[in-house]
């Protein structure tokens, strides 16, 4: 089983296909939605988990690629600078995935970016900016 | 006769700390030690005992001299890398205090604002080595003719440059959450709707009110770690009150003592002095400061012994109660409690959340220790200690 992460853009004609549904059904691929939106022109943007075999993988892809969805990596990445950050903790009760926690013995706090869905509650609540976004 | 078994004096634990023979825990490692042997046997073998804590602190500033320019200037008006600082002092005097925000910041016109840069963060720049763009206007007077200077200044060049927060290392503070049914931006951090979450403000049993409860050793001419240097407790700080309710063990239920406190910026670290920016409230600076209680007899022994569960806090409404001047409480929750990560408020999981680094705390704990063990620091002899009523 393979896991990628990856931004979804849907144009405007396609916006009221049920693509996830056929990906799903008939690709048999593992969608986790993290992030969607639809901007009032309609274009669409999603940000997804995709897991399944290679093969299944591939096939969905190209499916996506076939309907009109355009395909980008997930190039927004949130980074925990650690020399800022003073372990507060007042970020980990924000972090809907625990991609940020604390060590209750050591109070330190880390992050894990596999399981960070990039929702920029962080960015929000830390005081010291020690939560950054990075790409596009 | 002392009413006590074990007396020590300032004297005598200074001449230990200078022979390398005084004993000196952290406020977190005292808590077995007296449990173990008991208050008089900890008494005979502990000396000195750390505490610190590292939060924002918005009653925080900075007195800076900047230096006479040619021809003379009687400063009127500052900015600080376009911060405002007050110049109603002398010529080249001003005070940068924490909390003032840069021109252009939009403040909270789009809302939540994001406070970016303000006083906080110039005097962290400054501890940071970091050139500060510094603008003055002055009205021209015989003496001082100058109506206007501009010029980048660095710690290093000033004259004098003094950290003084007018108060400091509150003694117990409210745990806050939010009843109305809007998220809501306050200086105790982002607050959920319908008691979404409770922020709290404290380094518990290592937080120096805590440990001297009664302000038995702390006064004017206490020694403490100060931003990384080292500074002194100068007076009680503003809004010091010992008369707050307290329970069994004297630690108050309240907001209740606080400390002014005053060091040297050019001793200090820019880790341990942050500026920051709290959404839709402001500008604050984090410090850190850590205060050694001396362990002149048993009774203070015991009060260091001091551990998270017998520290209660008191939950505040800032939904409504507190900006309306409504003073209310609606229970009281331990630090202990708190620390889990979540308390049980009306029947239901509420998390927690800190703005005080138990991390840095325990850090600068472990640091003011290793600063007496190598005998790079005594102890101050307080002239007078912090009034108890």
């Amino acid at each position: 089983m393979k896991q990628m992460k990856k931004v979804l853009n849907f144009s405007e004609n396609i916006a009221e296909e049920p693509i996830i549904y056929h990906l799903i059904a008939d690709y048999g691929v593992r969608v986790n939605i993290l992030r969607a939106s639809i901007d009032p022109g309609k274009h669409g943007r999603m940000f997804v988990e995709l897991a399944g075999e290679d093969s299944q993988l591939s096939r969905g892809l190209n499916y996506l690629e076939r309907t009109g969805v355009q395909v980008e990596p997930l190039a927004q990445e949130i980074q925990h600078l650690t020399d800022r950050c003073t372990s507060c903790t007042s970020c980990v009760p924000h972090c809907p995935t625990q991609a940020l926690d604390v060590d209750r013995q050591s109070w330190e706090v880390s992050f894990n970016p596999e399981k960070c869905i990039v929702c920029l509650s962080c960015l929000d609540v830390c005081i010291y900016k020690a939560m950054t976004l990075t790409g596009s | 006769m002392s009413k006590f078994k074990v007396n020590k004096t300032y004297k005598e634990i200074n001449d230990k700390i200078r022979s390398g023979e005084v004993v000196v825990v952290t406020a977190d490692e005292i808590v077995d030690i007296v449990k173990e042997k008991g208050p008089v046997k900890a008494a005979e073998t502990v000396d000195v005992v750390t505490t610190a804590t590292f939060a924002p602190m918005c009653s925080s500033g900075a007195f800076i001299n900047f230096g006479q320019s040619v021809p003379t200037i009687r400063a009127s008006q500052v900015w600080l890398n376009n911060v405002p600082a007050y110049a109603g002092l002398a010529a080249v005097d001003c005070y940068i205090g924490a909390t003032e925000a840069c021109l252009e910041d939009p403040l909270n016109k789009v809302w939540p604002g994001e406070f970016n840069y303000g006083g906080g963060h110039v005097i962290h720049d400054l501890i940071a080595g970091k050139a500060v763009h510094l603008k003055a206007a002055g009205y021209g007077t015989s003496c001082y003719p100058n109506r206007g200077i501009e010029k980048d200044i660095r710690l290093s060049d000033l004259r004098q440059a003094t950290l003084c927060n007018p108060r400091n290392g509150y003694q117990n503070y409210n745990c806050a959450v939010n009843f109305s049914n809007k998220t809501i931006y306050t200086y105790m951090g982002t607050l959920k709707p319908k008691v979404g979450n409770a922020n709290y403000s404290t380094s518990g049993q290592l937080s120096p009110l805590f440990n001297d409860p009664y302000y038995k050793t702390i006064g004017l001419g206490t020694r403490i770690f100060l931003g990384g240097g080292e500074g002194y407790v100068t007076w009680h700080g503003t809004q010091h009150n010992p008369s707050a309710e307290r329970n069994e063990k004297g630690i108050p239920k309240t907001p209740a003592g606080t400390m002014w406190v005053m060091g040297d910026l050019k001793q200090m670290k820019p880790e341990w002095i942050v500026g920051v920016s709290l959404r839709g409230y402001g500008i604050s600076l984090a410090v850190g400061m850590g205060v050694p209680i001396p362990i002149l007899n048993e009774e203070m022994a015991q009060f260091t012994a001091v551990t998270d569960k017998d520290i209660e806090v008191q939950i505040v409404d800032y939904g409504n109660d507190y900006p309306n001047g409504i003073n209310k409480n609606y229970g009281f929750a331990t630090y202990d409690e708190l620390k889990s990560g979540a308390i049980v408020f009306n029947g239901k999981d509420v998390p927690t959340v800190p703005l005080s680094s138990v991390a840095k705390a325990r850090e600068i704990a472990e640091i003011l220790k290793d600063w007496i063990q190598s005998q790079k620091f005594l102890l101050g002899e307080p002239q007078f200690t912090l009034p108890t009523k």
